[in-house]
């Protein structure tokens, strides 16, 4: 049994160590690129980087600060990790956690004097239906008609927003000139861990939901029958498995893991929905799913990277003046680079024939 | 014959080897100019490799062409045309949504200043399509074509080019018998305006009809060139089919026990929306392997297809133990007890990404023992991986490592040991030695004997008419979507044989 | 009442360039078979080159050039991705989105200082067309725009009779629909490929120049706002097809025109604003059966790869 597992973990590294290696390069590289926009508009990258270092991890505080980061990356990397599995695009991630957090916050504040063991899973578990919910349009649509899932989702993006915001701004706005919610009842929310710091508990939900992605996409039928749609539909076909139903579930899943990292924040972070939580969560969730190979263990070390970068970014704008976003540039720069492998080889071709050779 | 015939094309001793197969063995070939030449052969003699390489889509390995007496090197489709020669190709390359006219000019498009000289291409097109008898409208669009007069397009785009030799590649393989008259009257109006043309071609009766000469291919040698006027269709299948000994050792008798699986009627579309069975009627019986012959594209995919629930049935009935499984799922007929080696095993029958074990169990992953309800049991997935390894000897890289980098014997080991081991009542086996070479075939072989002893119910479809014979204890032959006749493979000889295949009565 | 039209229909007018002319540029890209997500990011792009050339020249007109450009750099990059480097599609839109947003605020906050917005430049001013802005009716609609609006009308006409009544659109519609046909016959698949999807870029950028030059007179943070996702839906809604992308560029620009005017009325707005959104699943659910994109869209073509 114990043999199984090591040669699991082997098994991993030997096939999948071309992956690894390619988004370890592709990250290097994304930095350098940045240390050059950070040359060139004046500032010293080696300060910059060594500001950015430390306030991810410098201390207790910076890393607990960086988990908080990392926690709604993990639920949206998954997102489209799962989705891709599938061969799947969800770039509705947005919208889905949105939609996620505002079902959470309202059964948040909805019900009063519910013990927490039942008003916790309930919003939890309402969130994640609703995130679910969210993804069915797209999802049926490409089952049935066809319809590329990509746009669709940005069009569910927008209109998930746009929901919520009216909610916000109306049927649950609290008092104020602030388009949020109330407080969601103590019932509801997510613990805090550490004292003085914004961690909260949802980070134990979302390395649960780790856990249960690769469980279910590994260790399961239904993950057998999704990889093998994702991976060639004419045969799963002939294997007796229904393509449809596999991209509806495994939408539905991914929306699920969307709808979760919304209710996280809200549960937990700010106890409340306000409007504009999200800086782009489900954006950012694309960049950790390419960087982390849309494996599940990929997707938590990725938006590791991904959270320390932008919480480390916030230090290193306060003690170097360059701005939050060379970090958003550095993320863009690696999907870049990992979404064509085929670029290493030309490094390959360099090294063996000089830089003639490249093209 | 004119003495002073001239040389429209001499290849001389061209070989050309693909990994695993040698396509041309050492021909020498010529065509004389403004005659109709058939280059006869079955699938995988070689023929269309040599014209490619005439074409300039491949470079030969060894040898010389010369056209119109002059020595040329042709690297590319251009260097052919340059010189003449237009190749149209089985699979055509025409732009559906596009009209005749556009699809012809493709490339060379006449201009008025800087727009597209619309009219001219009309007209230019036109003059050619009357001029060589091959009415077209320009103004069509490709889409909306038949597929006979999709051919006449692509011939058109060859005139249009200044082709003075033409190779057509199995032209009458998507053609009604009615288009095919219709291309016989092209080609001859096309000689008769000195156009040279190879005719490349498996079925039979076509070269008599219409070629001057015949040369006919067998496994990548030239068995020889015959004057149509003096040879006659039973040496011409003699000539291509020939006279090879039986791979398999023995097949003992075996008597044949109840009918399993019955198919009354069977009707069915192709992805062209055009009718590839029309009236299949077939029974097979325990412990009994029936062949299909014939040629491919006569219907033997969409066959497969219908029997194993991918593919829908417009009419008629199957049944499988007295029960009515017509149009249903694939799942449902994988547990009624079907198994299926499918034609392509790289699409279909494999998912190349997945380990060789999870491979092994596609189309059963959703059974006990490898699942239980929601979870899957991968020990056993492991234990049954290493036990068919080891009883089909497949030669890998470990049961964990993907299937894609297995070679085409193994991928094909791993399929059939699949469609086996799953203990079927019914298998329907397509194709299942393409590619391979003599020992997997051999093994495959032997697996397909020890299934018929062991009482299963086997369809064997297959464009090796060899293999046919040698395995089958009956024949069925299939021509364009209908069984043209049934023989017992011991006494039917290949002529008889291969005449039905071609369409031929007896 | 008329008047209420009037200002509405101008007011599409006035709105639909960003849109209209990245679908256009979409149009472009998929009818050669690449898929061009990248567009927010391009619009993106060329809004911020616009304001940052027209900061440090002066001359609203070198912002626009410097928009194409820097759009059309995207588009290049986008290409020279996917079609030399095999990338995911898909992928390297979204990647180009994501590295525009943070160039674009990055430099925003680098050159201006301020993450919001930056200072405000001179703009490009409407036009008064002469004897035609005096029509009535017509004259109010279409006489007194901008002139980017102008451009962009000559835009849609060349850019369909290119596409559809010259050699070269041929061979772009070829190389989309079936490229190795295209490449026996002579065709550079690959070299079509390069120029549309830069093209793409271009137009994009071009697009993003009004929004910022042509409106607002400032860049801030993110202010395509979607305008890219939704000028792919226009290219699909109009079928691949410059007029119909355009058509359909109107179609959103108006919804956006009335979702303005109907601010007050009764309705919240977030619901109306919705509209574009939910008009282009409409779209997609309905016309995917009678809207076919190219046949070889997605995929990578290489000579002898079946």
């Amino acid at each position: 049994m114990k043999l199984n597992k090591i040669a699991e973990l082997v098994k991993i590294k030997r096939e999948s160590v071309t992956d690894v290696f390619i988004s370890f390069i592709a990250v290097i590289a994304a930095l350098l690129v940045g240390a050059v926009i950070v040359y060139i508009s004046g500032s010293s990258p080696l300060e910059a980087y060594k500001a950015l270092y430390e306030g991810a991890f410098g201390s207790t505080y910076d890393f607990a600060q960086t988990l908080t980061r990392t926690t709604p990356l993990i639920f949206t990397g998954l997102t489209v990790a799962f989705a891709f599995r599938c061969g799947l695009f969800n770039i509705g991630g947005e919208g889905q956690l949105y939609v996620g957090g505002m079902t959470a916050a309202i059964v948040g504040v909805s019900f009063t004097g519910l013990p927490i063991y039942v008003h916790l899973p309930l919003a939890l578990g309402a969130g994640a239906a609703a995130g679910g919910a969210w993804s069915l349009v797209p999802s049926v649509l490409k089952a049935r008609v066809g319809a590329h899932e990509v746009i669709t989702t940005i069009m569910m993006n927008y209109i998930g927003i746009l929901l919520c915001s009216y909610l916000a701004n109306y049927s649950f706005k609290a008092e104020g000139w602030v388009a949020q919610t109330d407080v969601v009842e103590p019932s509801a929310q997510l613990p805090k861990l550490v004292p003085g710091t914004q961690l909260t508990a949802s980070i134990f939900v979302a390395l649960a939901c780790v856990v249960i992605a690769y469980y279910i996409l590994y260790k399961t039928t239904l993950g057998y029958e999704i990889r093998a749609v994702g991976l060639n539909p004419t045969a799963a076909e002939y294997g007796g498995i229904s393509v449809q139903k596999s991209i509806v579930v495994a939408m539905l899943i991914s929306g699920m893991l969307a709808g979760l990292g919304g209710t996280g924040e809200v549960l937990g972070l700010h106890r409340r929905f306000i409007f504009g939580f999200s800086p782009g969560y489900g954006f950012d969730g694309i960049a950790v799913a390419v960087l982390g190979r849309n494996h599940p263990v990929g997707v938590v070390l990725g938006a590791l990277l991904f959270g320390a970068l932008r919480n480390g970014g916030m230090v290193m704008k306060q003690m170097t003046n360059v701005p939050t976003d060379l970090v958003i540039v550095i993320q863009g720069i690696v999907i870049l680079f990992v979404a064509a492998p085929e670029m290493f080889r030309i490094f390959r071709r360099i090294r063996k024939g000089g830089i003639r050779n490249a093209f | 014959m004119n003495a002073e015939a001239l040389s429209a094309v001499e290849m001389q001793h061209i070989t050309k080897r693909f990994p695993g197969v040698l396509a041309n063995d050492d021909i020498t070939f010529s065509v004389l100019k403004g005659e109709i030449h058939a280059l006869l052969g079955e699938n995988g003699a070689g023929k269309t490799t040599l014209m490619n390489i005439l074409y300039g889509l491949y470079r030969p390995d060894a040898g010389e062409i010369c056209v119109n007496s002059q020595k040329v090197d042709i690297t590319e489709p251009n260097d052919a045309i340059a010189l003449g020669i237009g190749m149209i190709h089985q699979h055509f390359m025409l732009i559906p949504p596009f009209t005749v006219a556009e699809n012809v000019i493709l490339g060379i498009e006449p201009q008025k200043t800087f727009l597209l000289d619309r009219e001219k291409a009309a007209k230019d097109v036109q003059e050619i399509s009357q001029k060589y008898g091959l009415t077209v409208d320009p103004r069509a669009k490709v889409q909306d074509l038949s597929v006979g007069i999709e051919q006449r397009v692509e011939i058109l785009k060859a005139l249009y080019r200044g082709a003075e030799i033409l190779i057509l590649d199995e032209p009458t393989a998507v053609l009604t018998p009615q288009e095919v008259e219709e291309l016989f009257k092209v080609m001859k109006s096309l000689k008769e305006e000195g156009k040279t043309i190879i005719f490349i071609t498996h079925k039979l009766k076509e070269p008599m009809a219409t070629c001057d000469r015949i040369t006919v291919l067998r496994k990548g040698k030239l068995v020889g060139t015959v004057l149509t006027e003096k040879t006659d269709i039973s040496s011409l299948a003699r000539m291509m089919v020939g006279r090879d000994v039986c791979l398999v050792v023995e097949k003992p008798p075996h008597p044949a026990g109840g009918t399993v699986m019955e198919v009354e009627n069977l009707e069915a579309y192709n992805d062209r929306d055009i009718k590839a069975l029309r009236g299949i009627n077939l029974v097979l019986r325990k412990g009994e392997i029936l062949g299909i012959a014939g040629v491919e594209g006569n219907g033997q995919l969409e066959l497969a297809e219908t029997l194993t629930g991918l593919r829908k049935v417009s009419a008629g009935k199957i049944l499988i133990n007295g029960q009515d499984m017509t149009n249903r799922s694939a799942r449902d007929i994988i547990n009624a007890g079907v198994s299926h080696i499918p034609e392509d095993r790289r699409k279909r029958g494999l998912i190349l990404d997945f380990s060789l074990a999870e491979n092994l169990i596609l189309g059963s992953h959703f059974k006990s023992p490898f699942s239980h309800g929601f979870q899957m049991d991968y020990d056993n997935v492991f234990t049954h991986a290493d036990n068919l390894v080891e009883t089909f000897d497949i030669r890998g890289t470990g049961i964990e490592s993907q299937v894609k980098y297995l070679s085409g014997g193994n991928m094909q080991k791993v399929i059939v040991a699949r469609e086996i081991g799953r203990e079927p009542e019914i298998i329907i086996a397509s194709q299942p030695t393409r590619g391979l070479d003599v020992g997997a075939i051999e093994y495959i072989h032997e697996q397909i004997l020890r299934m018929r002893e062991q009482n299963k119910a086997i369809l064997l479809i297959s464009a090796d008419l060899d293999e046919v014979l040698c395995l089958s204890d009956r024949v069925a032959v299939i021509y364009e979507g209908k069984i043209v006749g049934e023989r017992d493979p011991q006494t039917a000889t290949e002529e008889e044989l291969g005449l039905l295949m071609a369409g031929g009565k007896i | 009442m008329l008047s209420e039209i009037v200002s509405l229909l101008a007011a599409t007018l006035r709105i639909s360039p960003p849109i209209a002319l990245a679908s256009i540029g979409g149009a472009y890209s998929e009818r050669t078979g690449i898929i061009n997500i990248g567009l927010e990011g391009m619009i993106l792009m060329g809004a911020f080159a616009g304001v940052a050339a027209t900061h440090f020249v002066g001359n609203p007109w070198v912002g626009v050039l410097a928009a194409v450009l820097a759009g059309g750099a995207l588009g290049l990059l986008h290409a020279v991705l996917c079609i030399r480097f095999k990338a995911n599609q898909v992928v390297s839109g979204v990647g180009v989105n994501i590295l525009s947003l943070g160039l674009t605020t990055l430099l925003l906050q680098v050159i201006w200082g301020n993450r919001g917005a930056s200072d405000s430049v001179t703009g490009l001013k409407p036009l008064h067309l002469p004897v035609i802005a005096d029509i009535p009716v017509v004259g109010d609609i279409i006489g007194k725009q901008n002139p980017l609006v102008y451009i962009m009308l000559i835009i849609v006409v060349l850019a369909w009779v290119v596409m559809f009544r010259t050699p070269f659109g041929l061979r772009i519609r070829a190389v989309g629909e079936h490229p190795e046909a295209a490449d026996t016959v002579g065709i550079h698949v690959h070299r079509i490929q390069y120029i549309c999807v830069t093209l793409s870029g271009m137009l994009s950028g071009l697009g993003g120049a009004y929004l910022s030059l042509g409106w607002l007179n400032l860049f801030s943070q993110n202010m395509s706002a979607g305008r890219g996702f939704i000028a792919l839906a226009a290219n699909i809604f109009g079928k691949w097809n410059p007029a119909g992308a355009f058509g359909a560029s109107l179609l959103f620009s108006f919804t956006d025109a009335l979702q303005i005017k109907l601010q007050g009325v009764g309705i919240p707005i977030q619901f109306i604003q919705m509209i574009p959104y939910i008009l282009t699943i409409l779209v997609l659910a309905s016309a995917v059966k009678r809207a076919i994109p190219p046949a070889a869209i997605g995929k990578h073509y290489e000579k002898g790869e079946k």
